[in-house]
């Protein structure tokens, strides 16, 4: 449709990602999509979109663009310091560019990954359902790839409502990013583990290490040892907590491979995944049991802040 | 002609929750086909289920991935519970699919080594049986096939290969399978293909399915 930004710019790693597509992991490729999908969600609701159309996923430093066409976009997710013409633009907030409008930003504040959504959508190749970049595949996206200097990003289609800015998150629901305790539930495998090593999984504390991206998480901090034979290879999910031989855990991420054999000893609830989403090397974290009660009213809690969007 | 009744009983089915979304529902622990085709069997029936997103087959078991807003682990375990207690239908044959190797892998001389084998005994072997895909995942068009006959029974590598090239076949334990794309790898790589296993502009993109049935054939390079 319309062009509206031009890429300057790229940024360290910006994709264009949605709700990603899950139906393809019984063929062995990973869902994809937002690493923070409450942020995405969100972005999209604040211009007018469907929440599941595709933004671009801005990781540790964003991308500078200028406006090709006026757009109405909105910035959530990790504070990464947004400016507009050199004057700082508000998060959560659906907020106009006009025609050679300049978006920067400067440097992070909090989070790991800031979603820009534009109202009408981004025109993107869609792969297997969805317009989620695959990098292994180099399918979906901006042709399979992350950003770079002078791509055009379009709009997919008319906005279906009045473009109006201004629609916001209150304060007291935005998502701060700084408390990474990540709510968990027990794992299918967790018996595997001895007393102790129950203890430290929900006790200590663990830091993401320098493997970490897309797929998942290699935390450093104590080593967990398991026990007994082998597994047979079982399909995973986002935010299983695998402990492969040598007791250093990896938290799956939303590329995460879609099948394994390592003991799942936690799985990190849907409400902390949109926290375990903004963390990045060096972040500490903490696991806490809770119970599928608690599971459901944080994730109901994080729909009402959303549906006080629509 | 009717099925022949199932000389084995139902499988206990045992359910544990993955997270608030998701659910693994545990036929067995053994590799064995009788299992892995009831848990097919299963994820198909599943995959059927409004409140059911996906549904993926393991070796023995299915994940089952679920709308949080229209279900609950409690309803949907008893729900599987129910339906893996009835008999699995008739399993299909499967697609057979004939793969053609050049058994020239870099590591074909010391797995012939280390099983105190020829070479030539080892293709033998490994291009005897029709294999099962037990499960397609891990990476795009990856398929773990097998059973391997025990006479090609090896652990994986001590130190994983970086970089194993896309088409290379190789065997760990009990199981075969084909480099779909080249990723790091520890299993023993004793031959490569030219067939692709991961079709991206296909739906579903991946050659082999859970049930279908393999048989490699030696090809010369």
């Amino acid at each position: 449709m319309t062009t509206v930004l031009r890429v300057i710019e790229p940024g360290l790693l910006t994709t264009v990602q949605d709700l990603g597509r899950p139906h393809a992991i019984a063929a062995g490729v990973q869902p994809g999509g937002a690493m923070d999908r409450f942020a995405h969600r969100a972005a999209n609701l604040m211009v007018g979109n469907p929440e599941g159309d595709a933004t671009l996923e801005c990781t540790l430093t964003g991308p500078q663009m200028v406006a090709a066409h006026s757009c109405l976009v909105a910035i959530t997710g990790a504070d990464l310091d947004p400016s507009v013409n050199g004057q700082a633009a508000p998060m959560w907030t659906g907020i106009f560019l006009g025609q050679g409008d300049r978006l920067t930003f400067g440097g992070r504040r909090s989070g790991g990954r800031a979603y820009i959504a534009i109202a009408g959508g981004i025109e993107a190749d869609s792969w297997l359902g969805s317009a989620s970049t695959n990098l292994l595949a180099a399918r979906g996206g901006m042709h399979g790839r992350n950003l770079k200097a002078g791509d055009q990003i379009s709009t997919s289609r008319q906005a279906t409502r009045p473009a109006v800015s201004g629609h916001h998150l209150i304060e007291s629901l935005r998502p701060q990013y700084f408390d990474h305790t990540l709510f968990a539930i027990a794992g299918p495998h967790v018996k595997r583990l001895d007393s102790q090593g129950r203890g430290l999984l929900f006790g200590a504390t663990f830091k993401v290490s320098r493997e970490a991206d897309r797929m998942g998480y290699r935390l450093d901090g104590p080593r967990l040892a398991t026990s007994g034979e082998e597994l047979l290879s079982f399909g995973l999910t986002a935010g299983a907590v695998q402990v492969p031989h040598g007791g250093q855990p990896i938290l799956l991420m939303a590329d995460h491979q879609t099948a394994g054999g390592y003991p799942v000893v936690a799985t990190v609830v849907s409400a902390s995944m949109p926290v375990a989403g903004q963390l990045i090397p060096g972040d500490e974290l903490h696991f806490q049991e809770v119970t599928l009660e608690r599971a459901r009213q944080m994730r109901l809690a994080l729909a009402a802040a959303l549906d006080t969007l629509r | 002609m009717p099925p022949p009744p199932s000389t084995r009983p139902a499988p206990r089915v045992r359910i544990h929750p993955l997270g608030d979304t998701a659910l693994l529902a545990e036929l067995g622990t053994r590799l064995d086909t009788a299992l892995n085709t009831r848990a097919i069997a299963l994820a198909a029936a599943l995959k059927k289920r409004r409140d059911v997103r996906q549904a993926v087959a393991g070796y023995t078991g299915v994940t089952v991935h679920f709308d949080p807003d229209q279900t609950t682990p409690d309803v949907l375990g008893a729900a599987i519970k129910r339906l893996a207690a009835k008999r699995p239908p008739m399993a299909e044959p499967g697609r057979l699919h004939r793969i053609p190797v050049v058994y020239e892998g870099p590591d074909l001389e010391e797995v012939a080594a280390r099983l105190n084998l020829s070479p030539a005994r080892i293709v033998e072997l490994h291009s005897m049986p029709i294999y099962r895909v037990f499960l397609v995942g891990f990476v795009p068009g990856w398929a773990y096939l097998g059973p391997l006959p025990e006479e090609l029974e090896l652990p994986r590598r001590h130190v994983p290969r970086t970089q194993v090239p896309a088409g290379s076949v190789a065997i760990a334990a009990r199981q075969t399978g084909i480099y779909p794309l080249p990723t790091p790898g520890g299993w023993h790589l004793i031959g490569r293909t030219s067939v692709k296993l991961f079709l991206p502009d296909s739906d579903p993109p991946s050659l082999f399915r859970a049930g279908d049935r393999v048989k490699f054939f030696a090809a010369k390079s």
